[in-house]
């Protein structure tokens, strides 16, 4: 079930916005379908996202100022914070529920995840990966918290709060019964699969319970 | 801009109560012009104390409109691109039928024989001069305060009629808070001699009475944050403490001054039937459900509250929010930082406008494209 079917097991991505990962939830996201973003920015996403694919978006986001700029742009977001911003939507309101780059700051992760396959048909999750081998060279010979490309904070100005690798994200939904239909692997616009927990700077998984 | 406030008159109003006035007159104003296809109109709901004149410079008398920041040539609601609509409310004294109008049956003011008045009456009477102007759908109805709870009854009244609604520091049904502080105002007025069982029309208003009531609005549109930054403990145009009773501090003299002003302006009566209405105002009528009260609503929402508005907190505005995401509606929700309390959406206006000139203009995109 894993990537198998995926047309770039391999190879170079496109970007879009700026961001592969975005190219690949854009992917695997069908033309018309109801779409949530958790922690959706400034709607940038969801704003092509509606506009090249005719989705229904809506997000969640907690900075005022972000909020304001998605609403300004046509998108309906919800100020709010997504630990617990998602009580409130029915079973399946969604077809896709997004959490791109913010599951590691989420203060409880599987509740998070839960709620997203709950209120989704399917849930995407995009994270940088702690197994990645510049972050396992820092703190093995500097002996410091790791600050690297894709953890560029120090340790006390990060905002990430639950660290996790991609052995650890497939152990979790293992564990909880979830089926992975996708994943990729990044390493800036370069995907594969060949040692993808140590090489891989960027995991995006789509899943359904 | 120069505007003119027009007048309708319409031959009867059945209201909540039971009571039918007849007739019934309507002040309102349009700035913009009306498209050929008739979906660019906008309805702007005032608050307690506004009225029709929302935008550009009144012909009579040259002011400025209540909401004239909001609403003009290039802002928020850009009346280049969409024709705006603004009416006194039901039981008002600035044009439309009130409490101060001359009742057809004694040829006197009514006074407190004038029915007790609702929100959905006063959204009833807007349906008519809607429908008088040949609009179908309103591209969107907002208002602020009690103005949001018109704009909300119209989301749920008139389904099909709405096309977004744009409810602001608002609420979907009144809390003891809020309902006690009108209280207190009504008994101000009534504990004024001159208020004389609300018949004062030929003789001295209640004046000392509503400036009481109003003194008490004003602070419940601030915030502690924007009365210590406005007014502080500075004193006024005086080195020492007075050790009387005359003015001290700024503060008082600004509360004095409001109130003074609002007497001019505003009817007693007025004060007591709007402040009433709003404390009835419950969308969910009595069942406390709102996602009941919501089930038929068509509109998609954008609900704004402020952070320092303690008199209409956001928890108010996140039950409108809630409610609609559990039937999964389109609905964007934001609470914007200001320090100006529930004055913010009159006066706090810049990221208020940016939000909602974005709404509106991807609102206008999809009625445009369907």
């Amino acid at each position: 079930m894993s990537g198998s079917s995926d047309s770039r097991r391999r190879g170079f991505v496109r970007e879009i916005l700026g961001r592969s990962d975005y190219a690949i939830i854009s992917e695997w996201i069908e033309p018309g379908s109801r779409v949530l973003d958790l922690g959706c920015g400034d709607g940038e996403l969801l704003a092509w996202l509606a506009e090249n694919k005719g989705v229904q978006a809506r997000g969640i986001e907690i900075d005022a100022r972000k909020v304001q700029r998605a609403i300004a742009r046509g998108v309906s977001v919800y100020h709010g914070d997504i630990d617990q911003g998602l009580t409130d939507y029915p079973d399946e309101s969604f077809d896709y529920v997004i959490l791109s780059q913010t599951l590691q700051e989420t203060r409880r992760p599987l509740h998070v995840l839960r709620e997203m396959l709950r209120v989704g048909r399917h849930a995407i999750v995009a994270f940088p990966n702690y197994g990645h081998w510049s972050v396992r060279f820092s703190l093995l010979l500097r002996g410091r918290a790791p600050v690297t490309r894709c953890f560029p904070y120090e340790w006390y100005e990060s905002p990430n709060i639950h660290f996790l690798t991609i052995k650890d994200f497939q152990a979790l939904a293992r564990e909880q019964g979830w089926t992975v239909e996708r994943e990729i692997f990044l390493s800036g616009r370069y995907s594969g699969r060949l040692w993808a927990n140590l090489l891989a700077e960027v995991a995006v998984f789509l899943l359904r319970k | 801009m120069i505007v003119d406030t027009q007048y309708v008159r319409f031959d009867s109003l059945p209201l909540d109560c039971g009571a039918t006035l007849s007739p019934v007159d309507v002040a309102y104003e349009t700035y913009g012009t009306l498209n050929k296809e008739r979906t660019n109109a906008i309805l702007i709901l005032h608050a307690f104390s506004g009225d029709a004149h929302a935008a550009g410079l009144s012909r009579t008398d040259g002011k400025p409109g209540w909401w004239d920041n909001m609403i003009g040539p290039g802002k928020a609601f850009d009346t280049e691109r969409y024709f705006v609509i603004c009416s006194n409310v039901l039981g008002g004294c600035r044009g439309t039928t009130g409490p101060s109008s001359i009742n057809p049956a004694t040829g006197r003011p009514y006074g407190l024989s004038f029915p007790v008045i609702t929100i959905s009456d006063m959204v009833r009477l807007q349906k008519k001069l809607v429908d008088h102007l040949g609009i179908e759908r309103l591209l969107a109805v907002c208002g602020g305060s009690m103005g949001g709870m018109q704009a909300l009854e119209w989301a749920v009244a008139y389904p099909e009629m709405v096309v977004s609604a744009i409810p602001i520091a608002t609420t979907a049904r009144s809390s003891a808070q809020q309902i006690a502080f009108n209280e207190v105002g009504r008994q101000a007025i009534m504990a004024d001699p001159d208020w004389n069982g609300g018949d004062y029309y030929d003789k001295q208003p209640p004046a000392r009475g509503l400036a009481v009531a109003r003194m008490i609005g004003h602070i419940t549109f601030m915030s502690d944050e924007s009365m210590r930054v406005k007014f502080g403990r500075r004193l006024r145009q005086k080195e020492e403490f007075g050790f009387d009773f005359s003015v001290d501090f700024e503060v008082e003299s600004y509360l004095r001054y409001r109130g003074s002003q609002f007497v001019n302006r505003f009817d007693a009566n007025s004060y007591l039937y709007l402040t009433k209405a709003m404390d009835y105002f419950d969308l969910t009528n009595g069942t406390g459900s709102l996602v009941e009260a919501f089930r038929n609503v068509r509109a998609r929402f954008l609900v704004i509250s402020f952070t320092s508005d303690w008199l209409y907190p956001s928890y108010q505005s996140l039950e409108i929010v809630n409610a609609l995401r559990a039937l999964n509606r389109d609905v964007a929700y934001c609470e914007i930082p200001s320090n100006y309390g529930h004055d913010a959406f009159l006066v706090d206006i810049a990221e208020q406008s940016e939000i909602i000139r974005g709404f509106l203009a991807s609102t206008y995109r999809m009625v445009s494209s369907t």
